[in-house]
């Protein structure tokens, strides 16, 4: 049973002051509702994802008692890829004909926190200063710019491009461009990464109305269709976050293998997609996972990004809407933003960020704590 | 003011000090600290095994704000001193994530060796000591 995509909407990101994580969720599904031109008493189920909001189903209280299943996911950084498979996996079985997938976010500033004990760490670990996500991305660049002759100017030309293009983009969270030299002349967070060059923990939401594909056509005169989506944990070997230890073998991190995994599923290669929306907690995990989900070999992206194929008219139009450094991070609702974009652009309604040349394939890639990954295919 | 370390059993207390690890009797690999499960095969019967010294500078980077508190329990504000972080490969059995005495002049691939240095002054004025990585030769 295929499944298609025929409503996707988004509350801004940003910060919001005393608006609700669930208020932003409503807002969000109204506007994917009305794009697939549904009521939400159509909808047969739902799968909602957060990290602050412990019960994104509250939203039914905004929405409708309808009495449909509404199933919480919190599964780390790929919460929104996982709450987009199990919509999708529930209609290839048959269960159900149409859904919705919403995640919704609400975090204070500042790098992400935890009790490191909830991550299988020691308490010691937190207490010297190690359980700081930033530091993991600062290490992974450190080490991947030594091996694979990666400039610092490169991450500086990322971030300024996701700045540029997350202006075009009236959603986003940061609307101003940013020159590289005010990127490379903030404040070091983490050698080499400064902090331009990070995304923020932010407020947002996003919400997508999918069906079965036979039945997309009712809906939508341009349905979207899911040709895979692929959630995968590391493997012992990874490079990982929260590591107090490595083995001496390495192995390539969930990224690669749900990257693989959905390509297969999809029958489709990295040379095949239009138009890609990578994680980039921070310029350097663009720069990473442009490699990790196979559109280059390691080391090519120097010249990919001096030439400009990053860009949105380049070859391989990477965070189109700013991705994270321009629209932050809610948790549960970046992989949906993530989806929102792709969407509008394989419509050829992105507007102002439209990507040119009528892109039919569109690629969405989600990594983080606790070392888990997240990647779907989307296609006309 | 007696010095502590900041967690039992993590390090030997000596002058040359060894961090403590285990080894699975099953399939040999070497963990850091120490855990009762083998994260390969599954294995419950573990070692306690202490690591080498010594080893080489596999990744770093630095933390130059202070972390989220809690967990970080170290110096904030003015008393906070930017440091080094990074993972030693040590010998051949395992990495190690480790705080590095210094946060410049560091690259991959140089000698490292183990050191115990203080981390913060305790409720009960004791000097906590943590285990640390410095560059030699």
């Amino acid at each position: 049973m295929d499944v298609a995509i025929v409503g996707v909407g988004l509350h801004p990101f940003g910060r919001f002051g005393d608006v609700t994580g669930i208020e932003m969720g409503a807002i969000a599904i109204r506007r994917a509702l009305a794009d697939a031109g549904v009521e939400w008493r159509d909808i047969q189920f739902a799968f909602g994802g957060s990290y602050e909001i412990d019960n994104p189903d509250a939203v039914v209280a905004l929405m409708g008692l309808t009495g449909i299943p509404f199933t919480n996911v919190y599964n780390g950084c790929a919460t929104a890829a996982s709450v987009l498979t199990l919509a999708a996996n529930t209609i290839r079985l048959g269960e159900h004909e149409l859904g919705l997938a919403v995640g919704m976010d609400k975090h204070l500033p500042g790098a992400f926190s935890a009790d490191p004990r909830l991550y299988a760490c020691p308490s010691w670990y937190g207490e010297l200063g190690h359980f700081v996500t930033t530091k993991f991305f600062g290490m992974k660049i450190n080490k991947y710019m030594h091996d694979h002759g990666i400039s610092t100017s490169t991450l500086a030309r990322v971030a300024a491009k996701n700045y540029r293009n997350g202006a075009l983009n009236p959603n986003a969270f940061r609307r101003k461009p940013l020159s590289e030299e005010a990127i490379l002349a903030s404040r070091m967070l983490n050698h080499p990464l400064t902090q331009y060059m990070f995304c923020s923990p932010d407020e947002g939401a996003a919400a997508v109305v999918l069906c079965r594909a036979d039945q997309a056509p009712r809906y939508s005169a341009k349905p979207i269709y899911l040709r895979a989506s692929a959630v995968r944990t590391r493997r012992l070997g990874a490079f990982e976050v929260h590591s107090p230890w490595l083995p001496i073998e390495e192995t390539a991190g969930p990224t690669v293998d749900a990257s693989r995994a959905a390509f297969e599923t999809a029958g489709i290669g990295p040379e095949d997609v239009d138009v890609i929306q990578l994680q980039d907690t921070d310029a350097g995990a663009e720069v990473i996972h442009l490699a990790e989900n196979g559109f280059c070999a390691d080391g090519d992206q120097e010249t990919l990004v001096a030439d400009g194929e990053l860009e949105i008219g380049g070859r391989l139009p990477v965070n189109t809407d700013g991705g994270l450094i321009a629209n932050g991070e809610p948790i549960g609702a970046s992989g949906l933003r993530q989806v929102h974009e792709v969407v509008l652009q394989l419509r050829g309604q992105a507007g102002e960020r439209q990507v040119p040349g009528d892109p039919k394939v569109g690629y969405t890639q989600l990594y983080g704590a606790p070392g888990v990954a997240g990647v779907s295919i989307l296609s006309v | 003011m007696a010095r502590v370390p900041v967690a039992e059993g993590v390090f030997t207390w000596s002058d040359d000090p060894q961090l403590i690890g285990s080894r699975c009797s099953a399939c040999g690999i070497v963990t850091f600290p120490v855990q009762d499960s083998c994260p390969r095969c599954g294995s419950t019967d573990m070692a306690e095994r202490l690591l080498p010294r010594r080893g080489r500078l596999w990744a770093w980077t630095t933390q130059e704000f202070p972390p989220p508190s809690p967990p970080y329990a170290g110096p904030t504000g003015d008393a906070f001193v930017p440091f080094g972080v990074g993972y030693v490969e040590l010998a051949g059995e395992v990495k190690v994530e480790t705080r590095l005495t210094e946060a410049n002049a560091l690259r991959i691939g140089m000698d490292m060796e183990l050191v115990l240095v203080p981390f913060r002054t305790d409720d009960g004025g004791n000097e906590v000591v943590t285990f640390a990585f410095r560059p030699v030769g």
